[in-house]
């Protein structure tokens, strides 16, 4: 049997319970669990049950609130990262829209946890679903005491609000969006001073992604070894996976962390088009390396993943069918990421949009002998250590790992086009 | 001028960060939403209201895809165009748009009906391809749907 504690209270219809409802089906429980507990208990918790983080980087959520002092003085922040952009994820769309108060409960632990006082949800522009879903979720919550002064008769006082951005991927990337919620343009911080010490307007902060702080109520109503237990392999927990694409039933479903691909492919997403095959998909969003073939039965937990030279990163898959083209598919990539570049650090600003024309002119027949060798060599100047943020070395992975797995497919365009003298760079 | 109104929302918006300035993003989408796009006069006004420079705001303003610096139309198009609705052809769409519109990405129709944007990955890529008019997402979208989906917004 496999439990999915984040979306089995969730109404087929798809219209968010209301807070009586939600309690009625064991939510809120938890918050009334952890105030009865030490803030350093419930951190003790969450660490033991080897969350981690659902937004991409999967770092152990216990140890990543560890590092805010608990004695620093007030305001502290909790911020639920809901700026969900990362090309190809639609996870956090259904918590947010569906289970707006499970996303509430799950920031009341964690505000407990770390002795927080203020809440934010930065929620991107174009959810207005999940931003009504938000809104109505919040003021039900202050109305039944889980929000406000004094919540539950404990003497702590979470004031939560809602912050709906203005556009740009760039919000999503932790210190940006700090940035962005204090009136600023969303370029990346420097780090150190990490968020937990430094953060919003100079104050302690966690920023958390929606799926993770989903995961907190589960983990503290029934215990961090339940929490491990579900999951298939070493990483704990649910894992809400994602498939999109030319297969027959893109969606989401919550498994066992540690699904094969294969499984997700095959069984849920119903297997491929008719008269397509699966070429390679991103595991991860459109910051992963390629996965190819021979990687279908890779289980989609962070090592496996990474042990088969990818990141899971937000496990919302992207399949490349056997007649897209990939140079093609990699061009789209490269121009989100050239776009959405904040510009604030050379590498990124001016190698992407680099990368872009070459890709262009391969596509456009003016493809030249040494394309592949730059932009092989780009890989490496945008890479990780050569840029302010992870946005250019995150780009640099389907291209790095397209010219690994689908070399054919770049050169087929430049025998083409071989009687033009290669430039010299 | 900003209106009593305007005022009243920004100040509900100052309210929840320790200073004016913070509130700044917040303020140009009130402003933004009763006015469809925030022209020179209205930066000022903004800028001078959270006591910041008009340059400052300007440099926050321009660095936001949905904060319009330049007038659109009454209804916004935004076209998701990254990897999945790719994979979809969204070109299709845009095609179809472009041509029946008769205007390009940053462009809006001579009645004043329609801008139509590019944008990032709207997050429904199960139903690709996408797009949003204003408020409304629209999924799995095909071009035979698009005139029918048009001539809901006058």
């Amino acid at each position: 049997m496999s439990e999915k504690p984040l979306t089995s209270h969730i109404r087929a219809d798809g219209v968010p319970l209301t807070l009586r409802e939600y309690e009625l089906k064991g939510g809120y429980q938890s918050v009334r669990k952890a105030l009865a507990m030490t803030p350093q208990a419930v951190q003790a918790e969450v660490k033991s049950s080897n969350l981690r983080g659902r937004g991409g980087a999967g770092f152990n959520t216990g140890l990543k609130w560890s590092f805010v002092p608990l004695d620093a003085p007030k305001p502290k922040y909790l911020i639920a990262n809901a700026d969900e952009m990362e090309p190809g994820t639609f996870k956090d769309r259904l918590l947010l829209e569906r289970a707006p108060h499970q996303l509430i409960e799950g920031m009341i632990v964690s505000a407990w946890a770390l002795q927080a006082d203020t809440a934010f949800v930065f929620l991107r522009w174009a959810y207005h679903t999940a931003a009504k879903a938000i809104t109505t979720a919040i003021a039900e919550a202050y109305e039944a005491g889980y929000l406000g002064q004094n919540i539950l008769g404990t003497g702590f006082n979470l004031e939560m609000h809602l912050h709906t951005g203005a556009g740009r991927y760039m919000c999503g990337e932790e210190t940006a969006l700090l940035n962005s919620l204090e009136g600023k343009r969303a370029t990346p911080r420097a780090k150190p001073p990490f968020p937990q010490v430094s953060g919003l307007f100079g104050k302690p902060t966690i920023v958390n992604n929606v799926e993770t702080l989903c995961c907190i109520p589960h983990i503290i109503t029934h215990g961090a070894e339940w929490f491990q237990k579900l999951s298939l392999t070493g990483d704990a927990g649910t894992k809400i996976y994602g498939v999109s694409g030319k297969v027959r039933r893109p969606g989401l479903w919550e498994l066992p962390m540690g699904t094969t691909l294969r499984e997700l492919i095959e069984e849920h997403a119903g297997g491929m088009h008719d008269g397509l095959s699966f070429r390679g998909a991103l595991p991860g969003g459109a910051s992963t390396d390629f996965l190819v073939r021979d990687h279908l039965d890779v289980r989609m937990d962070y090592p496996s993943v990474a042990a088969a030279g990818s990141r899971l990163g937000t496990g919302t898959v992207i399949v490349l069918d056997d007649k897209t083209s990939v140079v093609g598919f990699v061009k789209n990539l490269i121009h989100f990421f050239a776009q959405e570049s904040c510009g604030f650090c050379t590498p990124c600003r001016e190698g992407l949009p680099w990368i872009e024309k070459i890709l262009h002119a391969l596509q456009s027949g003016d493809g030249r002998k040494d394309d592949i060798p730059l932009l092989e060599l780009h890989t490496r100047l945008l890479g990780p250590g050569n840029t302010f943020c992870a946005l250019a070395p995150g780009a640099m992975e389907p291209l790095q790992s397209a010219l690994k797995y689908f070399r054919e497919d770049f050169e087929v365009y430049i025998r083409e086009h071989a009687s033009r003298e290669p430039i010299t760079v | 001028m900003l209106t009593g109104e305007e005022i009243l929302e920004i100040e509900k918006a100052i309210h929840v960060v320790p200073h004016r300035q913070a509130a700044c993003i917040e303020a140009l989408k009130i402003v933004q939403s009763r006015r469809r796009w925030i022209s020179d006069d209205s930066l000022k006004d903004i800028a001078s209201f959270l006591e910041m420079s008009p340059a400052e705001l300007d440099s926050v303003a321009t660095f936001y895809n949905l904060i319009f610096r330049k007038p659109v139309g009454r209804h916004i198009i935004l076209v998701c165009d990254s990897i999945t609705c790719w994979v979809m052809g969204y070109e299709k769409l845009h095609a179809y748009l472009q041509s029946k519109l008769g205007i390009r990405y940053g462009e809006t129709t001579g009645d004043d009906r329609f801008t139509m944007l590019p944008n990032p990955c709207l997050g429904t890529c199960d139903c690709a391809p996408a797009l949003m008019i204003d408020h409304d997402l629209y999924r799995n979208v095909t071009p035979e749907q698009l005139d029918e989906i048009l001539d809901r917004y006058v």
